[in-house]
């Protein structure tokens, strides 16, 4: 315990907080940006696989396709994929974009399951009713079914996101120097693994625990009451 | 002229034919009932009236206007003259009583929020839920929803209002506050089609009562016909079941 205090001093130094404080940054910025683009992506898919929203069938089946394929895919797998896709591509991406994009597809496919299922929670009938009253397919997701569907949503995304937070760690195998990588680093240059890992082990519960608490703010301001 | 005229109307649940060449029309001011045993169609054919479901074939028409099932811009248009109140009230889960009849006028119909807001409140008075203006549907009686429903769907003010079976999921108790409500509407010459088993009423508040079977109408007549000498024997034999408790 002592040799673990002596050590703090020497691991906390200016320049390594600064180095963690990056490296923190990075996952925080790689799982926020993922999980944003990821989102949204996947709630597009989800509202074209919603018959009430889209009535296209092909592009139903796209939809279905993108989703069944992305969500089996390892993550580790997929982050080469989109690695190489890029060079094949010619497309010069960093290492930053080439994670951020992994992330997001892998996010949009599982978010679009978790909105799908949260859509069709809500009761057909609500959608009937809206329906016979004239509103379209868009207004009553708007005002009717997301708001009762969000309550579904939430949970189940969210508990997603915080297991992207620490797949992003896989993206050290390409070099991008987000929290794992980073205590690899220390690690290498002498500090114990104790030291290196129980502290980004800290960082990492603290971007979780965050994504937690915002996760319950959104449920509570997101799903309608049904009671006074 | 009939106000509504539907000719040789048929639907499919899928491959499953539901409705078959049926022919009705109703007068405005009207109040037209359908019985029939479960499975006759009676639901379908208000579906497919107000295009929640795509008729096969057949030709309705409102005010001598053939409606095209097929377009949205005229089903918005037939839709607007319809408003239907379904079994299970269907109200928004996520809205009070007040909201639940606000919300189509002032979204769809753009109309003024605050004259809306004046008129849905007379409204809830009227089918007695003053009381209950800011009340979730999970915290009312099926009687209290079913009336808040019927409000909602004034509010639309249809010129022909559908019933569906709007008492057929109340506890025995409640039937009666809706089927006064129903009362208070057919004295002001609203015209209804009326998907009923309470036969007591359908024969009180009804100028013909349709009597369906097999997705077919089998006999078509005043309620003293239907109820005291039909003329089909398919129709008798189920007036003297339903009559008989």
């Amino acid at each position: 315990m002592g040799a673990l205090f002596e050590e703090a001093s020497r691991f906390f130094t200016y320049y390594n907080l600064i180095f963690l404080g990056q490296a923190f940054a990075y996952t925080a910025l790689l799982s926020l940006v993922g999980c944003l683009a990821g989102f949204c992506f996947g709630f597009g898919l989800a509202l074209v696989r919603n018959r009430h929203i889209v009535s296209f069938a092909p592009a139903r089946y796209a939809a279905v396709l993108f989703v069944e394929l992305f969500r089996r895919i390892p993550f580790l797998v997929l982050l080469m994929v989109v690695f190489f896709g890029f060079q094949l591509a010619g497309f010069d991406a960093s290492m930053f974009t080439v994670a951020a994009t992994t992330v997001a597809l892998s996010a949009a496919a599982f978010s679009a399951e978790n909105i799908r299922a949260g859509l069709e929670s809500v009761h057909v009938n609500q959608w009937e009713a809206a329906e016979a009253m004239n509103m379209g397919g868009l207004a009553a997701l708007r005002r009717v079914v997301l708001p009762q569907a969000w309550r579904v949503i939430i949970p189940p995304s969210m508990t997603y996101a915080v297991g992207l937070v620490k797949n992003t760690s896989i993206a050290s195998q390409i070099g991008v120097l987000e929290l794992t990588y980073a205590a690899k680093i220390l690690n290498q240059k002498g500090f114990s693994a104790a030291m290196c890992f129980g502290t980004i082990l800290i960082l990492y519960f603290v971007l979780c625990y965050s994504l937690n608490a915002f996760a319950a703010a959104m449920e509570r301001r997101l799903a309608a009451p049904r009671h006074r | 002229m009939p106000h509504l005229a539907i000719d040789n109307l048929s639907a499919d649940y899928g491959d499953q034919p539901i409705l078959r060449e049926v022919s009705l029309s109703v007068e405005r001011g009207e109040i037209v009932s359908i019985i029939g045993p479960s499975g006759s169609g009676k639901s379908t054919l208000l579906r497919v009236l107000t295009g929640l479901l795509k008729p096969r074939s057949g030709v309705v028409s409102i005010a001598g206007a053939q409606v095209d099932y097929t377009s949205a811009r005229t089903l918005r248009a037939v839709r607007d003259r319809f408003a239907i109140v379904f079994q299970q009230y269907n109200l928004f889960q996520n809205m009070t009583a007040l909201r639940n009849v606000t919300i189509a006028p002032v979204v769809v119909k753009k109309r003024d929020a605050g004259e809306v807001d004046v008129e849905a409140r007379a409204l809830l008075a009227k089918v007695g839920l003053s009381h209950r203006i800011d009340a979730y549907p999970d915290e009312m009686s099926g009687g209290q929803q079913q009336r808040v429903a019927i409000a909602r769907a004034l509010a639309l003010r249809p010129e022909i209002l559908l019933l569906d079976e709007v008492t057929s999921a109340l506890d025995p108790e409640l039937v009666s506050e809706v089927l006064d409500t129903i009362r208070l509407l057919a004295s002001d010459g609203m015209t209804m089609i009326i998907v009923s088993h309470e036969m007591g009423f359908v024969r009180e508040v009804s100028s013909k009562v349709v009597f369906m079977a097999d997705g077919k109408v089998v006999e078509t007549g005043p309620p003293a016909q239907i109820f005291d000498a039909p003329q089909t024997e398919r129709c008798g034999d189920f007036v003297r079941r339903i009559l008989k408790h």
